[in-house]
């Protein structure tokens, strides 16, 4: 069973995840139902060509989430059609539902799943621990294994020809309040979400203050890139703490991630893992970051971020 | 307003890769020269509790799920004001990992009686699994918040409030409710005067054991079996960087430029 909550799109993080349910029930030999709220059309379209079910639990409006409700709904269906497996994905809704789910199905919870595999019959889910310095196998001796999954880490597969029936559910008895969401705020995101970004520019602690983050952000304009930026950067206040890259952050793979300033922490690193090229300017060559990067330049950044905007504004034409 | 914070030692998350090393057969890194500190998820929780007392008549109590020596933490936490603090002493289960944490404290937690908020760390710097908070929760029977970074007392209850993947959420709860807390610029944790430290280890600490809070270690083993760490490994590290060099920094600097540019024009 794969879940797809409020929020959700049809982008290569959702097809990858619904991907993967797919491959697995295929290997354990079971259905594979989409359990999917509040999602886009779009999105329940694709579904319909990746699964054998694709049910739909009941929502007020597009988009509306409500913890006990959600979590309760999804009791009930997880209840009926007792799963081997749940997949969530990356997002703040599946992460906090996830190991109350699991404990209301008396299964097993595991996070931050960067590979499923199936040995000796049991659910085997690689993911990094110690802040990404290591990597751990764990397996589920109790099922369901409900699993959060990293975004991206899931190939897409080819769409099925013949689409399955979409289902409508009555959902869970919801008789739970208590907390309630009562306001939302759509971050004004500048354009492109960090995580889609092709080019992205981090700045760290290095950079001593909210000021040069203006200047990286006419550097990034130049180089129609996204600005985002360490924990220690963030936790300073002198930018959103939405732009924080890492293991408690996005998790980005841009074609081109240029870190100034930062350190390179391995709970960092966990973010941009999945960068095709790393670069990264600092003004100690020890620094843990080059040892993840393609190029690197070993200079204050005062005396770069400005000539470097100019030279690359040159190329541009 | 009772609070209660759940404080949980961990091998210190920023020890260097050079020296992080993993023990292949009990499936753990080795504590080695490193040392023990109180998760940063956990201080953060911390700050926010002294915070919400400072403007209101509240009364705070940490407690922690660990061996000896994470009497340390809740010193640290003495010396920050909390007013009481609890150690369940643990047996020796191999990596106990959430769920079997979550078992104990939920049990101490029972045995205290209500508290109006239970605040945790959003995940342990270690294993990261992020799961106790909701796992207590359910344990308790109680509603849960997962990252949460703001509270404000109000009448009917709490305010809170959160980031999320795309923007802010606010939310009202009812008390008693579980709170999973995640870091932001207002709950940076304070750093304890030297005399409160001094202080710290004058204060009385309670210690119990499994029994006292009665269960028994066959259940923590149980919960804590429902999932098994079978490979613990160091990924090698592949890439290597070519660092650029020329007789200027302009040329240097033009270099760099070529380099990103290629690559912006590219994608
Ligand atoms: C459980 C846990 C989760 C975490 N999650 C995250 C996370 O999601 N994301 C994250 O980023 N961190 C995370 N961290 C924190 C992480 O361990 C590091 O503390 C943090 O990434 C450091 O940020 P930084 O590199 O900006 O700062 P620092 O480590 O202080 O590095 C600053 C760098 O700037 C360089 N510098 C200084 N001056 C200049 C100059 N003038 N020009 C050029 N370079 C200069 C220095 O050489 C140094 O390398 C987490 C930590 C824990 C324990
Ligand atoms: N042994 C423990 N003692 C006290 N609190 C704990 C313990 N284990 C987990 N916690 C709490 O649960 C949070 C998240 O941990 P985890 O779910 O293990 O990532 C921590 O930040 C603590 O607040």
């Amino acid at each position: 069973m794969s879940c797809l909550l409020p929020g959700m799109e049809l982008d290569r993080a959702t097809i990858g995840l619904v991907a993967e349910a797919e491959r697995i029930a295929r290997q354990l030999s079971v259905e594979h139902v989409v359990v999917a709220s509040g999602v886009p059309a779009e999105l329940l379209q694709h579904a319909t060509r990746q699964a054998d079910r694709v049910v739909v639990l009941p929502t007020k409006e597009p988009g509306d989430y409500q913890i006990e409700p959600c979590l309760a709904a999804l009791h009930t269906v997880g209840a009926e059609l007792k799963p081997r497996l749940v997949l969530l994905g990356q997002d703040t809704y599946s992460q906090e539902i996830a190991p109350r789910l699991a404990h209301r199905l008396q299964g097993c919870s595991i996070g931050d799943a960067q590979r499923i595999e199936i040995r000796d019959e049991k659910i085997h889910v690689t993911r990094g621990v110690y802040g990404g310095k290591a990597i751990a196998v764990v397996r589920a001796n109790v099922e369901p294994a409900v699993v959060w999954t990293r975004s991206r880490a899931f190939a897409a597969e080819p769409e099925r020809s013949a689409a399955c029936q979409v289902e409508h559910h009555e959902g869970g008895t919801d008789d739970s309040s208590g907390s309630e969401i009562i306001e939302r705020s759509r971050e004004a995101a500048s354009g492109v979400r960090l995580e889609d970004a092709q080019v992205i520019v981090s700045g760290g602690r290095g950079l001593g203050g909210p000021e040069p983050f203006a200047e990286l952000g006419e550097l990034a304009k130049s180089m129609k890139a996204e600005v985002a930026a360490s924990r220690a950067a963030c936790d300073a206040g002198w930018v959103s703490p939405s732009l924080q890259i890492g293991q408690t952050g996005k998790k980005v793979a841009p074609e081109l991630y240029l870190a100034i300033a930062i350190s390179g922490a391995s709970q960092h690193l966990m973010g941009i893992a999945d960068a095709k090229v790393v670069a990264a300017i600092n003004t100690d060559a020890d620094a843990p970051i080059f040892r993840h990067c393609q190029f690197g330049l070993v200079e204050d950044f005062r005396k770069v971020i400005g000539p470097l905007k100019e030279q690359i504004e040159e190329s541009n034409g | 307003m009772k609070i209660l914070v759940c404080l949980k030692q961990i091998l210190d998350p920023e020890v260097s890769p050079r020296d992080f090393q993993v023990d292949p057969d009990r499936l753990e890194a080795v504590l080695g020269s490193a040392s023990l500190v109180t998760n940063i998820f956990c201080e953060n929780a911390l700050e926010t509790a002294l915070q919400l007392r400072e403007g209101s008549d509240s009364e705070i109590t940490a407690m922690t799920f660990g061996p000896d020596d994470a009497e340390e933490t809740l010193r640290k936490a003495f010396a920050l004001k909390v007013d009481h603090a609890y150690r369940i002493a643990t047996p020796e289960i191999p990596h106990c990992n959430s769920a079997g944490a979550a078992t104990v404290l939920a049990a101490a937690i029972k045995k205290l009686g209500t508290f109006d908020l239970i605040m945790l760390g959003r995940e342990s710097g270690d294993w990261g699994e992020g799961q106790t908070a909701g796992l207590v929760a359910e344990m308790l029977g109680l509603n849960c918040v997962s990252f949460v970074d703001q509270i404000d007392i109000v009448d009917a209850g709490v305010h809170l409030q959160r980031q999320t993947d795309v923007g802010r959420e606010k939310l009202v709860s009812d008390t008693p409710v579980v709170v999973s807390i995640t870091n932001t610029e207002t709950n940076v944790p304070r750093i304890p005067k030297t005399r409160d430290i001094m202080l710290a280890h004058r204060k009385e600490l309670t210690t119990w054991t499994l029994d006292d809070i009665g269960l028994d270690e066959e259940k923590v083993t149980r919960a804590a079996n429902a999932t098994q760490v079978v490979e613990l490994y160091i990924p090698e590290e592949t890439s290597s960087c070519e660092f650029i060099t020329g007789d200027s920094l302009d040329d240097r600097i033009r270099e760099l430029a070529q380099r990103i540019a290629n690559i912006v024009q590219s994608v």
